[in-house]
């Protein structure tokens, strides 16, 4: 049996129908030898597409799709040029420290000395916290536990905090507040796949991680694929040319939208009354604000007409009435809001009035962003997190991480500022002074970025961990080169919770070191006899004792069984050895086990359009670009393929203002200005423009977003700002 | 309650009333600055008349019509007093007398309390014609009606109808306006024979013209009621042994009404304010800031006239409570109420009808830019009324697919589409960004037919040359189809037309037969 079929038998498969089947059966029928080559899995999205690497130099190595439940046999354009990658030019091999305003090469031991020094030195004279982490959701499962270990234990700092916060947080808030437990999907993927109805609120995939469009077929060619979305996005359109419905929402506006649709689940008897009674609480507190949200209110607020909000809760009744699979599925443009929290709570609210949570066939999920977007969430890499989705100012928590790691709890720090408070207080009175940078281009991704980019420059020491030069590494004071994808071994956590084996089947170039390597290296210099093991199995063993008993428990997985093809889910535990697929099917993981309506209302964005800005912007992504873009952007094809930043926009929109397609324009906001090409789109609303957020410098979507905060998960405003369009003179 | 506070009597303990106790509790949440006590007559806690006839049609029931989970005022520090008028007040003196009717376990009792600002909330009664045999006694306002005929206003009147319509079989409903509509639609989904009676040449002549009247007829028709227009009810007679109770209409016609269901309009309750001696035109006439003629009065919702306009809406008097609860409370002291757009919505699951703004325009009107389309066999209307390219009104019927688009448009007042069209379908007219349906040989060479791959149509075309005559063969080298397989069709199709099209020529293929394309990438 070769490893691509271990990997991938856990059953499912024979109902899959495989996208790439010539590629994918021949390599199948390989036996796991070398030759095979290595199966490893996407560099980039949560999907963590399954992929064959074969070739073992820089040059040779070549990437082909493998069979696996979540992609199926597919792989989009990034996947396929993932290679590029790791021979992009520009790759970094040496350390850089900054001298006379240069980053110029250095040796190992020069750069981590000017780290170690700095640190030693700012603590001492300034305290703990004055030396900040700030990591990203991109890291392995390994280096997102080991980097929280090192802020705590090593710098015993409070100030830790990772991109994740701008990506999951609302939407992890919400699951922990309704169901007591925040895991992306509560049921594999594959789940999707056979049901009738699904509704996507925010969500883009046929962009954002296209091969996840297979388990949407079944829903778009039964007409039951809905996509609330500002725009008539591919994924829109797909559900469209199925007879499906587009629902076009304001952006800002989908609490609304999902208290609506409650609404009329109640009114018009499509409401679960058994199952809100057996398995939920907070109904009665709900529905009355949901009450107040008519239809035809929600539909002036939200300008998605009444007929296709009912449309829409009708066919999800439907198919779970006939028990063809009904799914409500939540991600980042109806998160990334101030009030993202609240508002996937109606989303919640609308799901559990459906009676979709915690039944087979039927569910609500959020779709995982990045790559290690679920167990970079998990693992103490969070402001206010522990390993094992603890709480850090949980005293049982608190004890028995401090007990794996050999520490007195006493000597943890408490929770810190989450990632924008963290980043906004750099080289203030009382705010950090040195901060260190790990898989992340907060210069491009962080929200009000220009705001962001001179708090950078306010600090001691800048230190970037990166493989490229990216917008931040380039402004830096150390940069320490590092490895990538497919030169590191490791596990991340999918989109469902399952965990993966990511693969090396590559040397990194010389000069290259592990995160792991750096940490360990650095505890040792700034006097922390704590053990930093540099081995990600190693490092992967204490990060399962201490996920023991925590919500993500992953106690029982281990390398052997991920190696063996086992399909593990956390938890997974002495008490639940296989993992859990499916969670919350006897009872959700609240003290009572009963579900949570949470009331909550609409609230709408934080900063209101008006004359001098009229327009709403949203930001988003293309296909070809992952994140901030600092990897994608090295990768010819897809660059060729992407064009240059744009600004997408009604024509009369464009017009009113002298612009046409192609015209160069400046979109304005309060904070800043983006130049983007205009990019024409009659199925645009005439509100609102949409920017991507792959670009820096004056290209810098960021440069407009608003950094109001949700006040729950601390998320920003990343989904809807005022912005006005200007010629170029 | 320490006299520090300030103490904010509301009168009515309806939508608007209760909306502006808790406005006010927004922008004063521990009660440290203002005390206040709604008043209500009704029994009940605040409840959502909206939902009146949704909870006669059967989805819901009168519990859930709550506006707040039981506890929640007195939680925040809500004074809410049900059951309960207020008889009189002083406005020298800032008193009110609260007064029991007796009815309830209390009996009759009467209390006096101070308040330092009273707003009335008082909403409006319906108002039931003096028709012979639809009142108990003597005909006059708020007088007891009879046995079998209700008035179509308070959750007390929603259970009549519902108990009522459990023994009746037939009903009429006087008045065809929005409420009489609903009421119908209700009694139809208990199975109840409904006949509506209405004075004019169409249903809800309010809101529309003679051409979306008609049509609206033709719908209420199709859902299975009956409708009378053009006449009213002479009369009412109860059931006696040996008749069914019915009613007379002004031509002599007899219909069988077992329950007769009165939705003739409303009148805003003034009584209060008369013998206060406020301004009362239709209502309590008030300023932008919601003041009546006297200090420290206010009105807002149903019983308030403003700018010469009576709301008949929730959503007015919901801006009103924002608006005032800014005022009393200083938290933003220039706020001021300049009135709300007018959108009425007809809720019922068959018929779709929205109505805004000036609709009774002329298609040739010199002043406005009107566009119409109708559709009446398939209930269809559609008229939007422009003016400076501005939506100013609109009538939409059974085209629900536009309303969300155009209720937007006419609230805020932006320009319209310029394509007049895609104005009028509330979208564009063809959409972009999709391949499916389309026909591959008219297709560009730069049209991408893999999204996931960013494959264009020229690539595949250009792999099909150099010998890759399958999907398979295409998919190894261009990867089209390997991301979520599905444009397979599409680039099946596409090498069926090129196999058909260029069998052995290498040189640009000619335009070929459109029926074999399509069979190709259906």
């Amino acid at each position: 049996m070769t490893t691509d079929l271990m990997e991938s038998g856990n059953g499912e498969l024979g109902t899959c129908v495989d996208v790439h089947s010539r590629t994918s059966r021949a390599l199948e029928a390989d036996a796991p030898s070398e030759r095979a080559g290595v199966a490893t899995h996407c560099a980039y999205c949560g999907l963590q597409c399954a992929m064959t690497l074969t070739g073992s130099t820089t040059t040779d190595l070549a990437v082909a799709p493998r069979r696996f439940p979540t992609n199926r046999g597919g792989l989009c354009q990034k996947g396929w040029t993932s290679a590029e990658l790791l021979r992009a030019p520009g790759r970094l091999t040496t350390p850089l420290v900054r001298r006379d305003g240069e980053l110029v090469p250095a040796s190992w031991d020069d750069a981590l000395g000017i780290v170690a020094d700095a640190i030693v030195r700012t603590q001492t004279a300034y305290g703990r916290d004055a030396v900040a982490v700030f990591g990203g959701g991109g890291l392995t499962n390994e280096k997102a536990y080991q980097l929280g270990k090192f802020a705590r234990v090593a710098l015993r700092t409070s100030q830790i905090d990772y991109n994740g916060r701008w990506c999951m947080s609302s939407a992890a808030a919400a699951g922990i507040r309704s169901f007591g437990l925040d895991r992306g999907l509560p049921f594999p993927v594959t789940d999707i796949g056979s049901a009738h109805a699904v509704l996507l609120l925010g969500a883009n995939p046929a962009e954002t991680m296209p091969p996840f469009l297979t388990h949407l077929v079944r829903a778009a060619e039964a007409g039951g694929l809905m996509v609330a979305d500002p725009r008539l996005t591919p994924t829109a359109a797909k559900a469209v040319d199925g007879g499906g419905l587009h629902l076009q929402l304001r952006p800002g506006s989908d609490a609304a939208l999902a208290l609506g649709m409650l609404h009329l689940a109640v009114t018009e008897g499509y409401a679960d009354r058994h199952f809100i009674a057996e398995r939920t609480s907070g109904f009665d507190d709900l529905w009355p604000i949901a009450a107040q949200w008519l239809p035809e209110r929600v539909e002036r607020v939200t300008g998605v007409a009444v007929t296709t909000m009912r449309a829409a809760v009708a066919a999800l009744a439907r198919a779970r009435d006939t028990e063809r699979g009904a799914y409500i599925l939540s991600a980042r443009g109806t998160e990334q809001h101030a009030t993202g929290t609240d508002t996937v709570s109606a989303c919640i609210g609308l799901a559990l009035a459906l009676g979709l949570p915690g039944n087979p066939g039927t569910g609500y999920g959020t779709i995982t962003g990045q790559g290690n977007g679920q167990g970079g969430r998990e693992h103490g890499q969070k402001a206010d997190q522990l390993p094992g989705y603890r709480k850090i100012d949980d005293p049982a928590a608190r004890a028995h991480v401090a007990a794996v790691w050999g520490v007195d709890p006493a000597d943890l720090p408490g929770p810190g500022r989450s990632a924008f408070e963290l980043l906004s207080a750099l080289g203030t009175d009382g705010g950090p002074r040195v901060l260190m940078v790990h898989g992340s281009n907060p210069v491009v991704s962080a929200p009000d970025a220009r705001v962001v980019s001179e708090r950078l420059t306010a600090l001691d020491l800048l230190i970037v961990s990166d493989f490229v030069l990216s917008e931040t590494a380039a402004v830096a004071d150390v940069v320490l080169p590092v490895l990538q994808w497919a030169e590191e071994e490791g596990t991340l956590t999918n989109l469902e919770g399952r965990v993966l084996r990511r693969r090396r089947a590559l040397t990194a170039p010389v000069g290259c070191r592990s995160e792991l390597e750096i940490w360990s290296e650095l505890a040792g210099r700034i006097g922390c006899s704590t053990d930093f093991p540099t081995d990600p199995r190693t490092v992967f063993d204490e990060l399962r004792r201490a996920s023991a008993g925590g919500p993500a428990d992953y106690s029982a997985v281990t390398w052997e069984r991920l190696d063996a093809g086992e399909s593990l889910h956390w938890p997974c535990s002495t008490e639940r050895p296989q993992g859990t697929p499916r969670l919350f099917l006897d009872a959700f993981a609240t003290p009572d086990g009963l579900a949570r309506f949470v009331p909550v209302d609409h609230v709408g964005p934080a900063e209101a359009d008006d004359a001098e800005f009229p327009l709403v912007a949203t930001t988003g992504r293309v296909l070809q670009h992952y994140q901030s873009g600092a990897q994608t952007r090295l990768v010819a094809e897809l660059c060729a393929s992407a064009g240059e930043m744009f600004v997408q926009v009604h024509p009369d929109t464009a017009s009113a203002v002298g612009l046409g397609e192609g015209d160069l324009a400046d979109v304005v906001s309060r904070r800043g200005r983006t130049r983007a090409a205009v990019r024409v789109d009659e199925d645009m609303r005439a509100d609102v423009v949409f920017l991507p957020f792959h670009w820096g410098g004056e290209a810098r979507a960021n440069s407009l977003t608003h950094a109001a905060l949700d006040p729950t998960s601390r998320m920003p405003e990343f989904k809807a700002c005022a912005v006005r369009l200007e010629a170029i003179a | 309650m320490t006299r520090t506070r300030r103490h904010v009597l509301v009168v009515g303990n309806g939508m608007a009333g209760a909306r502006l106790a808790e406005e006010i509790r927004q922008r004063d949440p521990e009660a440290a600055r203002f005390a206040v006590t709604v008043v209500g007559e009704e029994p009940h806690p605040a409840y959502n008349r909206v939902l009146l006839s949704t909870v006669v049609a059967g989805g819901i029931t009168p519990r859930d019509t709550r506006l707040k989970p039981g506890g929640w005022w007195a939680a925040r520090h809500i004074d809410v007093v049900t059951g309960t008028r207020v008889t009189s007040v002083d406005v020298d003196a800032h008193t009110a007398t609260l007064g029991t009717d007796g009815t309830g376990r209390t009996g009759r009792t009467e209390r006096i309390v101070a308040w330092d600002e009273l707003v009335l909330a008082t909403g409006s009664t319906s108002f039931v014609p003096p028709t012979d045999g639809l009142y108990a006694g003597a005909p006059r306002p708020g007088a007891v009606l009879a046995d079998g005929v209700v008035a179509f206003r308070t959750v007390d009147d929603c259970g009549r109808i519902v108990e009522a319509a459990g023994s009746a079989s037939t009903a009429v409903v006087i008045g065809g306006g929005l409420l009489g509509l609903e009421a119908a639609r209700g009694l139809l989904a208990r199975g109840v024979d409904v006949t509506v009676v209405h004075p004019q040449d169409f249903p809800m002549d309010r809101q529309l013209d003679a051409d979306g009247g008609a049509v609206l007829s033709r719908v209420v028709r199709g859902i299975g009621a009956r409708l009378v227009l053009g006449r009213f009810v002479a009369a009412r007679h109860a059931r006696t042994d040996s008749v069914p109770a019915h009613v007379v209409l002004d031509d002599g016609t007899s219909l069988a009404a077992d329950l007769v269901v009165v939705a003739t309009g409303v009148r805003p309750r003034t009584d209060l304010a008369v013998a206060i001696g406020l301004d009362v035109a239709r209502g309590v006439v008030v300023d932008d800031r919601l003041a009546t003629s006297v200090p420290h009065v206010h009105a807002i919702g149903e019983c308030a006239e403003h700018r010469g306009e009576v709301p008949g809406l929730v959503q007015p008097g919901w801006d009103q409570a924002r608006v005032l609860a800014d005022v009393l409370t200083g938290s933003d002291p220039r706020a001021v109420y300049e009135g709300t757009s007018v959108l009425t919505r007809l809720k019922a699951p068959d018929i779709d009808l929205a109505s805004m703004g000036t609709v009774d325009v002329d298609v040739h009107d010199p002043g406005h830019e009107v566009l119409a389309f109708t559709d009446p066999s398939r209930g269809r209307y559609a008229k939007l009324v422009l003016r400076h390219d501005r939506l100013v009104g609109a009538i939409l019927l059974g085209v629900g697919d536009a309303a969300g688009a155009l209720t937007q448009l006419y609230d805020t007042g932006s320009v319209a589409p310029r394509d007049r069209l895609s104005l009028m379908l509330g979208r564009a007219i063809s959409r972009s960004g999709t391949t499916e349906g389309v026909n591959l040989a008219e297709m560009p060479g730069t049209a991408v037919i893999c999204r996931c791959n960013t494959v264009t149509k020229s690539a595949i075309v250009g792999a099909f040359r150099s010998g890759a005559d399958t999907v398979g063969a295409v998919a190894d080298a261009t990867r089209a189809t390997t991301g979520c397989g599905s444009c397979k069709s599409a680039v099946d199709g596409l090498c069926s037309w090129l196999r058909s099209a260029e069998p052995t020529s290498p040189t640009p293929a000619p335009v070929p037969a459109p029926a074999a394309l399509t069979e190709g990438a259906a």
